[in-house]
């Protein structure tokens, strides 16, 4: 791989998404999306008694199902990166503790996913790894309770503010296949442009992924 | 893609884009649904009245009804529906204050009975009650210097 630029990487052997899986909650299963999803929830807690731990069984359940479809046996996986909005990611760390594949914690916020491919790629490209598996997730009411105020308090949300995902994604890269392929990445800077609105991802994290 | 060089350039193009708060909407909202609030209220403490309470003892009985009101509307998943629409209409009024401690207790009840519910009850209202508490001390002071 080499450097172009400023910031961007160019792989030699770009890497293939071998396989990808997606799992959403009950909102996100009401928009135009829904059929590309794999399987889509209409239970926060999908039976769980948190929404932290539904989350972790979420980003499991979406794991487990990149893996199956990759027709890559587990042990064949050399590398994770995952990540989440919560402390310490303990979604990821919590429900990816079974696979026994290692682990790199990422946090990225929104990038988190697009991160963890990035970094995949590269220590696929470096010759590290034959396989690694990307993932990310995030709750609407962990990631509230996390943030913002908890979700029975009687309060008004601005029309600016925006709905986090509940939901994960993930992805299995390889060193060789068909593609898609992942040719180049382009990491961003961070740019603080002064936003001090919590409700207002949008325009706070817009901003700095763009340079 | 714009270019943005300085946060202010920024800041005035977010504050051209994003969509105000409806504050007339929001207004007539708030000042219908926080009448009917104290409306609710003075009929409570009218019927105290009428059955011989006096007007301190009605008034605390009032207070009693419109919390356990509130809190039930709360775990009922009701009252931030409500919140939703009234906004301060139905926050300014106790009933917006029970609501903002039992919210947080239905929300780290997960987290257990003591560093969950009893430590995280008071993260909305406990300012409230840091500064409300300490202002009329201040208050106290005053008066008692002055008079």
């Amino acid at each position: 791989m080499q450097k172009l630029g400023k910031q961007t990487i160019k792989f030699d052997t770009p890497p293939t998404i071998t396989s990808t899986a997606c799992i959403v909650g009950p909102k996100e299963s009401d928009g135009p999306l829904a059929s590309y999803f794999d399987k889509c929830l209409d239970d926060e807690f999908w039976g769980e008694e948190t929404w932290e731990k539904a989350e972790s069984k979420i980003i499991k359940e979406t794991v487990s199902l990149a893996v199956a479809k990759s027709n890559i046996p587990s042990q064949g996986i050399d590398y994770c990166f995952a990540g989440d909005l919560l402390n310490q990611c303990i979604s990821s760390s919590f429900g990816l503790r079974e696979l026994n594949i290692p682990f790199f914690g990422v946090f990225g916020a929104c990038s988190t996913f697009v991160e963890s491919m990035s970094l995949g790629s590269v220590f696929i490209d470096g010759g590290a790894a034959e396989n690694v598996l990307c993932a990310t997730s995030s709750h609407f009411c962990s990631a509230e309770k996390q943030f913002r105020f908890p979700l029975e308090l009687g309060n008004q949300r601005p029309p600016t503010s925006q709905w986090t995902v509940t939901g994960s994604g993930a992805a299995v890269l390889s060193k060789s296949g068909n593609g898609p392929y992942i040719t180049h990445i382009t990491p961003g800077k961070i740019v603080d442009l002064g936003i001090k609105d919590a409700n207002n991802m949008r325009c706070s994290n817009g901003a700095s992924s763009c340079r | 893609m714009d270019n943005f060089e300085t946060p202010k350039q920024y800041q005035d193009y977010v504050d051209k884009k994003s969509p105000n708060s409806p504050i007339l909407r929001n207004c007539l909202c708030a000042f219908f649904v926080g009448g009917l609030i104290c409306c609710i209220g003075q009929v409570i403490l009218d019927i105290c009245k009428a059955r011989g309470l006096s007007i301190e003892l009605s008034g605390t009985v009032c207070s009693i009804v419109l919390i356990g009101l509130s809190a039930f509307l709360t775990g009922l998943n009701v009252f931030n529906k409500i919140g939703k629409f009234a906004g301060a209409g139905s926050l300014i009024p106790i009933t917006g204050f029970a609501n903002s401690i039992v919210s947080p207790a239905m929300e780290y009840k997960s987290e257990g009975y003591i560093m969950g519910v009893g430590a995280k009850m008071f993260t909305v209202a406990g300012p409230v009650l840091v500064y409300g508490i300490s202002t009329s001390i201040l208050v106290g002071l005053v008066y008692f210097v002055l008079m």
